[in-house]
C-alpha cells in the first residue's frame, strides 16, 4: 500500500502538465478558473488540440484511435486538466455515445462516427429524459415506427444539455409499446439537421441557457443509424450509465474550486481580519477539505482495485453522491465568502472582459460576480446523472436490501 | 499509488480474524468484561503466539519488526471482536514509545518481554486538566543524587491496571505547556507511592487514574534524554491514533453488517423493514460514511510515521475527524435501525456503539481535530 504514484505515472503527469502549459491558452484558462462562461467554439477548439496530440478519444482503446490510457492515466489527465483550468470535456460524444458505438455499433458506424468525435468535428448531445420520464427513464414515450428503411420518430425529449450546438443526438425511443417497459426501447443516432426537429431553450435559475427541450415531429431516421438490435436499447443505455466511473467524483475540479475558495476567503475581510481566520468559517472550509481528501482516497482506492478487476459494486454511486455534495458545499461557501457582493446579479459581469467603471471605486470584488450563478447552477449536480436518491436506491440494492 | 494489502498483510489479518472468531465470540467478550481484571491471560498468550504482541517490536528483540500497515491490517479485527485486551495500549503505543529508546538495555529488555507476552506496559501521559493537549505536563520529577522523585496525577490511563510497567511522563524542568522539560520514566505499577483508581470505561475496557505520591526511582529508570522526550511520546501517540482509527473502522463494519442483517430479517407491516426506502437510504448513508472512514484509516496508517510533522498531523487530524464523525453516525443509526433491540445490553450492537463512542473521546474528538486541521492548513 502506498499513496504515491509510480514513477511512470508521475512521468505521465509531467507529460500532461507540459501539454497543458503549451497548448492551453491563457484566455481560456482564465475563463475556466474564474467561472466565466465558455462558448461552443472554445470547447471545440480544446477538443481539437487534444485530438492533434492523439488524446481526442481520451478513454478509448488504441484500436479506435484513442491513446489507450488506463483508468489511472485518465484520472491523472482529468485532475491536471482541471487544476490548469482546461475546459471540462463535453462528455456526450467522447465518454457516452462513443463507448456504446465501440461496444455495440457496426464497423460502418464506428468508422462514420468515432473519428469525428475525437476530432471535435461533430458535437453530440443526449436524448434520454422526457417530461414524464426522469428517474423512471424506462417509462419514456417518444415513439419510433418502422417505415421501410426508416424509423419515424415522434415525441419530446428534455433536459438536453447544449443541444443548441449539437450535430447529432443519441436517443432512446420506444419501438414496442406492447412489451414490458425496458424491452421495447431502441437506441438511435439522429442527425440534428433532420427535418422535424425543434430545439427550444430552457432557461435555468442562473439565467443561463444550458439545457433544452427537443421536439421530434415525423423525423425520419435511417435504420442504419440504429445501435445494435431493435428493442435492446435499454441494455446499451445501462452499459453507458455504468461506463464512466473514473472521474465521476470530479476530484480535480473540487480541488481547484477549494483553492479558489481559500484564496477568496483570504482576501475577504471581517472585523479587520481575513475571513479565512474566522473560526466558524475556517472550520467549514476545513470540513469540506477533509471530506474531499477522504473522497479522493476513496476514488484512488477504486482505481487501485480496478487494476485487478473492474468495480461492480456501489463504488460509482458513492463517488457520485459524495462528489456532488462536496462540489455543492464549496459553491455554497464561495457564495457566502463574498457576503453582500454575492447579491449583484449582472449577466454581463459573468463574462470575461467585463470592466468596472474605472473612474469609480469598484462595486465589489471582480471575483464575486459569478459566484451566485455558480451556486445556483451547481444545484443540478445532485439531480442529474441519476439523482442522489436514485444512487442510494442503487447502493441499497447492491448491498442486498 | 496502490491500496492493496500485501500477501503477508492479508495473511496476518486472516490469522487474527480466524483466532478471534474462534476464541473471542460475543459470549467470551461478555465474560471477560465482567471479570475482575477485564482481560484474559490465555487470550493474551494466544495473541503473543500469533505475533500480535511483537508485531511492531524490532526483529532483533524477538518481534516481527512490522509497522503501521500491518497494524492497520489486523486492528480492524480487534475492533470487530470488541477485544478488551490492551493491544492498542501496550503492543502499539507503549511499544512505539519504547522503540524510540530501544538502544537502552532496559527498554530493549522490556520490549522483548512484551513481544513474548510476559510483560505489559502502558503510556501514562495525559493529565486530568490537559484534555487532549499532549504538551500539558505538570507531573514533576525532581532529581536528588541517584534518585528521581515523582509527584503528580495521570488521568484516564487505558489499561493501567493490567500493566507491569507504566511509562510515566514528568517534568524535570519548565512549565505546564513547554515542549522542553518532559522526561520519561519506567515506573513499576507496584512501586511504593503509585496508587491506581481503576474503573471500567464506557465500552467495558479498563482504565485508571494514576496518582504518584513521592515515587522514588533510580536514575536508570529514566528513558531517553532528560527533558527531551515529548517528540517521541507524540510520535507514539500518532501511531496509536492511526491504529485506533483502524480499530474503529472494524467496529463500524461490524455495525453495518449487523444492521443490514437485521433489517432483512425484521418484519413489520407484513414485510422486512429493509424494504422501506427511508431505512435503505439511511443504510446507504452508513456505507458512505464507512468508506470515507476506511479511506482515512488507510491515510492515517500511511502517514502516521511521516518525518514531516505538519504533513503527519494534517493527515491524522483529517483522519480522526472523519473517523469520529462516521463512527458517531454509524453507531447512532445502527442503534436507531435496530429499534428497541438496539438499546439492549443483550445485543452486540450496543457494545459496538459504545466502543465507537469511546474512540471518539480518545486522542481528541472530531471538533478538536477539525480545529487543529484548520490551524495547520492555514500555517
Amino acid at each position: 500500500m502506498r499513496l504515491e504514484f509510480t514513477d511512470e505515472e508521475q512521468a505521465f503527469r509531467e507529460e500532461v502538465r507540459e501539454f497543458l502549459r503549451q497548448k492551453l491558452s491563457a484566455d481560456i484558462s482564465e475563463k475556466v478558473l474564474n467561472g466565466y462562461e465558455l462558448g461552443r467554439d472554445e470547447s471545440v477548439q480544446w477538443q481539437r488540440r487534444l485530438h492533434e496530440r492523439g488524446w481526442g478519444g481520451m478513454g478509448w482503446p488504441v484500436e479506435f484511435g484513442g491513446p489507450g490510457w488506463n483508468s489511472v492515466q485518465q484520472y491523472i489527465f482529468e485532475e491536471e486538466s482541471a487544476l490548469a483550468g482546461a475546459p471540462r470535456l463535453i462528455p456526450f460524444g467522447t465518454k457516452m455515445v462513443a463507448p456504446v458505438i465501440m461496444a455495440f455499433g457496426t464497423a460502418v458506424q464506428q468508422q462514420r462516427f468515432l473519428p469525428n468525435i475525437s476530432a471535435g468535428a461533430e458535437w453530440w448531445c443526449q436524448g434520454y429524459s422526457e417530461p414524464g420520464a426522469g428517474s423512471d427513464l424506462a417509462s419514456l414515450k417518444t415513439r419510433a415506427v418502422r417505415d421501410g428503411q426508416y424509423y419515424v420518430v415522434d415525441g419530446q425529449k428534455t433536459w438536453n444539455t447544449l443541444g443548441q450546438y449539437a450535430d447529432w443526438i443519441f436517443c432512446l425511443v420506444r419501438t414496442d409499446s406492447q412489451a414490458k417497459q425496458q424491452s421495447g426501447i431502441t437506441f438511435l443516432l439522429i442527425d440534428m439537421k433532420s427535418p422535424g426537429i425543434t430545439v427550444r431553450p430552457i432557461v435555468l435559475m442562473d439565467g443561463g441557457h444550458e439545457v433544452n427541450e427537443v421536439w421530434f415531429e415525423n423525423v425520419r431516421v435511417p435504420i442504419e443509424n440504429r445501435i445494435g438490435e431493435e428493442n435492446r436499447g435499454w441494455t446499451y443505455a445501462k452499459f453507458l450509465l455504468g461506463h464512466e466511473r473514473t472521474n465521476i467524483a470530479g476530484i480535480g475540479i473540487a480541488k481547484r474550486e477549494l483553492a479558489r475558495l481559500k484564496g477568496i476567503a483570504a482576501r475577504e475581510f471581517q472585523h479587520g481580519r481575513p475571513l479565512l481566520e474566522d473560526p466558524l468559517f475556517a472550520a467549514q472550509i476545513a470540513q469540506v477539505e477533509i471530506d474531499l481528501w477522504a473522497l479522493e482516497i476513496t476514488n484512488l482506492r477504486v482505481l487501485s482495485a480496478e487494476r485487478r478487476s473492474p468495480a461492480a459494486g456501489p463504488e460509482a454511486s458513492i463517488l457520485k453522491i459524495r462528489g456532488t455534495e462536496i462540489h455543492q458545499s464549496i459553491s455554497e461557501l464561495l457564495l457566502r465568502a463574498v457576503g453582500p457582493y454575492a447579491l449583484p446579479f449582472r449577466r454581463e459581469a459573468m463574462e470575461a472582459g467585463w470592466q468596472f467603471d474605472p473612474t469609480r471605486e469598484a462595486p465589489g470584488p471582480r471575483y464575486a460576480s459569478t459566484l451566485a450563478a455558480a451556486y445556483f447552477n451547481q444545484r443540478k449536480l445532485s439531480i442529474f446523472g441519476g439523482t442522489n436518491e436514485i444512487q442510494k436506491n442503487i447502493i441499497s440494492k447492491m448491498i442486498g436490501l | 499509488m496502490n491500496f492493496e494489502f500485501s500477501d503477508e498483510q492479508r495473511q496476518l489479518h486472516e490469522a487474527v480474524e480466524c483466532y478471534l472468531s474462534e476464541q473471542y465470540g460475543f459470549d467470551r467478550y461478555q465474560s471477560i468484561k465482567r471479570s475482575v481484571t477485564g482481560w484474559d491471560h490465555s487470550i493474551w498468550r494466544g495473541l503473543a503466539d500469533l505475533g500480535v504482541l511483537g508485531l511492531t517490536v524490532p526483529a532483533e528483540l524477538g518481534g516481527l519488526g512490522f509497522g503501521p500497515l500491518e497494524t492497520l491490517a489486523m486492528m480492524g479485527d480487534c475492533g470487530r471482536s470488541l477485544l478488551l485486551e490492551p493491544v492498542l495500549s501496550s503492543a502499539i503505543i507503549a511499544t512505539a514509545v519504547l522503540r524510540a529508546f530501544a538502544a537502552e538495555s532496559a527498554a530493549g529488555q522490556l520490549l522483548s518481554a512484551m513481544a513474548a507476552g510476559e510483560k505489559i506496559a502502558v503510556l501514562a501521559h495525559f493529565e486530568s486538566s490537559a484534555r487532549y493537549d499532549s504538551q500539558w505536563v505538570t507531573t514533576r520529577a525532581r532529581r536528588s543524587g541517584g534518585t528521581y522523585t515523582l509527584d503528580g496525577h495521570k488521568g484516564v490511563v487505558m489499561h493501567a491496571g493490567a500493566a507491569d510497567i507504566l511509562l510515566v511522563s514528568a517534568r524535570t524542568s519548565g512549565e505546564a505547556a513547554d515542549v522542553q522539560g518532559v522526561s520519561l520514566f519506567m515506573v513499576p505499577r507496584a512501586a511504593p507511592g503509585v496508587v491506581l483508581d481503576i474503573y471500567p470505561t464506557v465500552d467495558g475496557q479498563r482504565a485508571a487514574d494514576v496518582y504518584l505520591n513521592r515515587v522514588e526511582l533510580p536514575v536508570a529508570s529514566r528513558l531517553g534524554p532528560e527533558g527531551g522526550v515529548l517528540i517521541a511520546v507524540d510520535a507514539a501517540l500518532d501511531i496509536g491514533l492511526a491504529a485506533l482509527c483502524a480499530d474503529a473502522v472494524g467496529v463500524m463494519q461490524a455495525l453495518l453488517d449487523a444492521t443490514i442483517d437485521y433489517v432483512r430479517e425484521r418484519q413489520q407491516f407484513g414485510q422486512p423493514i429493509g424494504r422501506f426506502q427511508a431505512l435503505q437510504h439511511r443504510i446507504a448513508d452508513m456505507l458512505i460514511h464507512l468508506e470515507a472512514a476506511r479511506s482515512m484509516s488507510y491515510l492515517a496508517a500511511l502517514r502516521c510515521t511521516a518525518a514531516d510533522v505538519r504533513e503527519r498531523r494534517l493527515a491524522l487530524s483529517a483522519a480522526k475527524t472523519v473517523v469520529g464523525q462516521a463512527g458517531r453516525f454509524i453507531g447512532q443509526q445502527a442503534v436507531q435501525l435496530h429499534g428497541g433491540m438496539g438499546m439492549t445490553d443483550e445485543l452486540k450492537v450496543s457494545h459496538l456503539f459504545k466502543r465507537l463512542t469511546a474512540a471518539q473521546l480518545m486522542f481528541g474528538d472530531s471538533d478538536t481535530h477539525l480545529q487543529r486541521f484548520a490551524a495547520l492548513a492555514r500555517s
